[in-house]
């Protein structure tokens, strides 16, 4: 076991855990923020998508003892309010069926829009392809990328 | 009939429709409630304040029940949706009825009850509005929960009015609204959690949290067919935060303070196994499918006719064979529970399409009264079928009986996928007798599962059109787990059946739509044996996707045409394949759907397009195979899901027939594999009739 100082949404946090241990269970288990998800464990599906450094990352093979003072930011953190853009367009568009993978889709999305602000389509298709929606909400998924690309970031 | 008023001096109406096809409605107190010992089965309350609280009873899947159900309420209510307030309820069998999450049965078995509960409370409101103003009930109007007297320009909030309302007697025989009344039916309506879904609150089972509670992993044979022979623990005993290892039944679980230090030492137990039944290899079930093929001994599922007669004098005989692999659920949230178990009774929370099932599996392995064992339920992120079963409840509820402390055990992706409980692949053979004119006078239908049950739908189309027609089944019994996975059997018997059709009308030199509505024209003419299916569905979904889709005019573009009837709902699909340098791409799917009255237009719209896209991933790319018992496939790096950049673009449209509504959360997925397939062969003139697609030499000499 080992402390470990991380900031996470503008706050400081510790954890006392092994490191090897995923960012993605410390969030979950260690820290009470559970809307980072986990699905494959193995970087596959991009439920546990958060930012570091502003950049898409798989929280699940993300070793805590590799984040340093790494800024991470997760889906509670996005915006104070939940209303980040991309969290804006997701409501308007309507998005969730189940729900469970859309705070890795829309991490995943707010990074896109950060490097990207007015993306094509396949520039859509092609970062948006690595999260698995089982439910098949794609179509929407798309048309919400869309929609946040046309709002300003508050 | 109790006439105190609610706690916050509202109205609070509990219904009570157990046993009786009409709905009674009392006041109730809140107090009562609250100790559970009032007998009513749906409640709605309306504060001072105009809020709104309608308690959903039935689990969320991500069907959309929990939107779908209050709208309802709150359309016959007449209230402002923005001002409804909706409430997860835990599992009552006493207050609440069919708590469950399957065979999209929900609304077509809560529609009147719903609305019934939503117009007696409106009904009252009303009543106490006239009181107080000295006019007729007649004379007023309500809309987004205001009642109002156009004479005298008068208004009076539902919130100003809800303890009035709640001194009156709840009336019988309320009158429900004309459909063309509607101001929320037939909208679209947000799903009612997309702000905690969106901001990452704590929703999901795997999001429980209960301070004290351990974390658990339960290790399983690797493969079907092994029983444990013998457990070392010592050394993952030893692992850091680990709190115990238990064993029960074939099972060895870890138990510890957090869920990677319990995966951790998980990974060093040492488990031997012996064989306890057959390891079966796909290769074997690919010998066992040929030898049940031509067994005599199938169980006959429907006979009309005289088919061998008919197979005798025919002029032309088409026989084809389909096949399709077991499929792992894959809901993205996997298997996971919380349980509590005190020597007094049980707590146990997280995502399960039947509550009511955990309860008792729970309430029987612990002897306990049923009633000593509380489900609370949890949004599910997903569950196909998944989670009808209640093995992982019990994982949780053996652990916790085990360790004699609340647990939540949690399956990892691996677990989820080699843990059973699989879609049961399935073979079928066609065979079709046309006569000289290119009629089908005889249909023949032989299914063999594994752990499949009953592999055939005996009544589906196209029975009742074939004169002359048999359909028997045999299934082999297996180590490897099945059960129902999204539009259960129909999911894969959808498309061979679709696809075989196909063929048919190939072979009689005739339009694959036009074939459709003359078989079904014929059974409603002069049906073979019993229909049980509405013809006249099945041809109105058919035209209306084939006028949408402009059948057979498009130029440079392949067209297949699918339809099927199940779980009370009515799909007709068309694909459309375009070569793109050289190679058939699926472009794009038309769907008509019958449903009866669409509820939510957002919910229905996206429960079509969402089983399109799982009814074509599947097909494509979905397989597990077997070696020696054990599945070959773990997770999503071997075992492939579709992914947003493989859809085609899809088009939604209802028919709009007022019928009382049927559920969603299936009939779309089984007529995609064969409109897929079916365009993909008038493209390349290959014909795919095993699943997934992808394995298919067929498919791979076409990209």
């Amino acid at each position: 076991m080992a402390l470990y100082k991380l900031q996470i949404n503008g706050r400081s946090y510790q954890a006392d855990v092994e490191p090897d241990t995923p960012l993605l269970w410390v969030l979950r288990d260690n820290l009470g923020l559970v809307g980072t998800k986990y699905g494959c464990g193995i970087a596959q599906c991009g439920a546990c998508t958060v930012h570091v450094n502003g950049e898409a990352t798989r929280s699940c093979v993300m070793p805590v003892s590799a984040i340093g003072t790494s800024k991470v930011t997760t889906i509670e953190g996005l915006s104070a309010e939940g209303n980040h853009p991309v969290q804006q367009a997701w409501d308007e568009v309507d998005v969730p069926q189940c729900g469970y993978c859309q705070a890795g889709q829309i991490m995943t999305a707010a990074a896109l829009l950060k490097r990207n602000a007015k993306p094509n389509n396949d520039e859509i298709d092609a970062a948006m392809s690595g999260n698995i929606c089982r439910c098949g909400t794609y179509h929407r998924i798309r048309e919400a990328v869309k929609v946040a690309s046309t709002k300003t970031a508050k | 009939m109790k006439l105190a008023a609610s706690a916050g001096g509202g109205l609070l109406l509990g219904f009570n429709w157990l046993g009786a096809g009409t709905a009674n409605a009392a006041v109730v107190d809140e107090a009562a409630v609250a100790a559970g010992s009032l007998e009513f089965n749906s409640f709605l309350s309306i504060a001072p304040d105009g809020t709104i609280t309608i308690f959903s009873p039935n689990p969320e899947v991500g069907q959309g029940i929990k939107t779908a159900f209050p709208l309802i309420v709150a359309e016959e209510l007449d209230v402002d949706w923005t001002r409804v307030k909706v409430v997860q309820a835990p599992l009552d069998t006493k207050k609440f009825e069919r708590q469950v999450a399957g065979g999209s049965g929900s609304i077509p078995h809560s529609w009147d009850r719903l609305r019934t509960a939503g117009a007696t409370a409106r009904l009252m409101l009303v009543e106490a509005a006239a009181n107080r103003w000295k006019v007729p009930a007649s004379e007023l109007t309500t809309d987004k929960g205001v009642v109002t007297h156009k004479g005298s320009g008068r208004k009076l909030s539902y919130g100003d009015l809800a303890q009035d309302a709640s001194r009156l007697t709840a009336p019988k025989d309320v009158k429900l609204k004309d459909a063309k009344d509607y101001k929320l039916i037939g909208q679209s309506i947000k799903n009612v959690d997309n702000k905690p879904i969106l901001t990452g609150e704590p929703l999901f089972g795997l999001d429980f949290y209960r301070e004290g509670m351990l974390f658990a992993m339960v290790q399983r044979p690797e493969a079907f067919g092994l029983k444990i022979k013998s457990v070392d623990a010592a050394a993952a005993k030893a692992m850091p935060g680990i709190v115990d290892v238990v064993q029960f039944k074939n099972n060895v679980a870890v138990v510890g303070k957090s869920t990677w230090q319990v995966k951790k030492a998980r990974e060093a137990l040492k488990v031997e196994y012996e064989k306890d039944g057959d390891l079966e290899s796909s290769s074997d079930h690919n010998r066992i499918f040929s030898e049940l093929m031509d067994s005599p001994n199938a169980t006959v599922r429907r006979k009309d006719g005289d088919v061998e007669a008919a197979f005798k004098k025919a002029a032309k005989v088409v026989k084809s064979e389909y096949q399709c692999p077991f499929l792992p659920h894959s809901p993205l949230e996997p298997m996971n529970f919380f349980a509590h178990v005190r020597p007094d009774g049980a707590e146990l929370v997280g995502p399960t399409q039947t509550p009511e099932r955990a309860r008792n599996e729970a309430a029987k392995f612990l002897g306990m009264p049923p009633e000593k064992v509380t489900v609370e339920m949890t949004r599910m992120g997903g569950g196909f079928g998944r989670r009808l079963a209640a093995d992982y409840v019990m994982d949780a509820v053996e652990v916790s009986s085990l360790v004699k402390a609340p647990v939540k055990v949690i399956w990892t992706r691996e677990d989820d996928m080699t843990g059973g409980n699989y879609r049961p692949a399935v073979r079928y053979r066609f065979e079709a007798a046309l006569d000289a004119q290119g009629n089908m006078i005889g249909y023949k239908l032989r299914g063999v599962g594994i752990n499949a049950g009953n592999p055939t739908r005996e009544d589906n189309f196209p029975a009742a059109a074939v004169d002359n027609l048999l359909i028997d089944s045999f299934d082999h019994k297996s180590p490897i787990t099945t059960g129902p996975w999204r539009a259960p059997i129909t999911n894969f018997l959808a498309f061979a059946e679709q696809s075989f059709l196909d063929e048919v009308a190939q072979a009689a030199g005739k339009d694959p739509v036009q074939f459709r509505i003359d078989l079904l024209e014929k059974a409603k003419k002069s049906p073979a044996g019993e229909v049980k299916y509405d013809i006249d569905r099945m041809i109105a979904v058919t035209k209306l996707a084939a006028e949408k889709a402009d059948w057979g005019k498009k130029k440079g573009v392949s067209q297949g045409f699918s339809l099927y009837f199940s779980h009370r709902s009515y799909v007709a699909q068309i694909g459309e394949v375009v070569m793109q340098k050289g190679k058939p791409v699926v472009k794009k799917i038309y769907a008509a759907a019958d449903c009866g009255v669409v509820i939510n237009q957002s919910g229905a719209r996206q429960q079509i397009m969402g089983g399109i896209v799982d009814g074509m991933g599947h097909a494509m790319y979905g397989n597990m195979t077997f070696k020696n018992g054990a599945p070959e496939q773990e997770n999503f790096n071997t075992y492939k899901l579709i992914r947003l950049n493989e859809i085609p673009e899809i088009e939604v449209f209802f028919v709009d027939n007022g019928i009382a509504p049927t559920g969603l959360g299936e009939p779309a997925l089984p007529p995609t594999g064969a409109a897929v397939a079916n365009a993909l062969f008038k493209a390349t003139n290959k014909r795919l009739r095993n699943q997934p697609f992808v394995e298919e030499d067929a498919y791979k000499s076409i990209l």
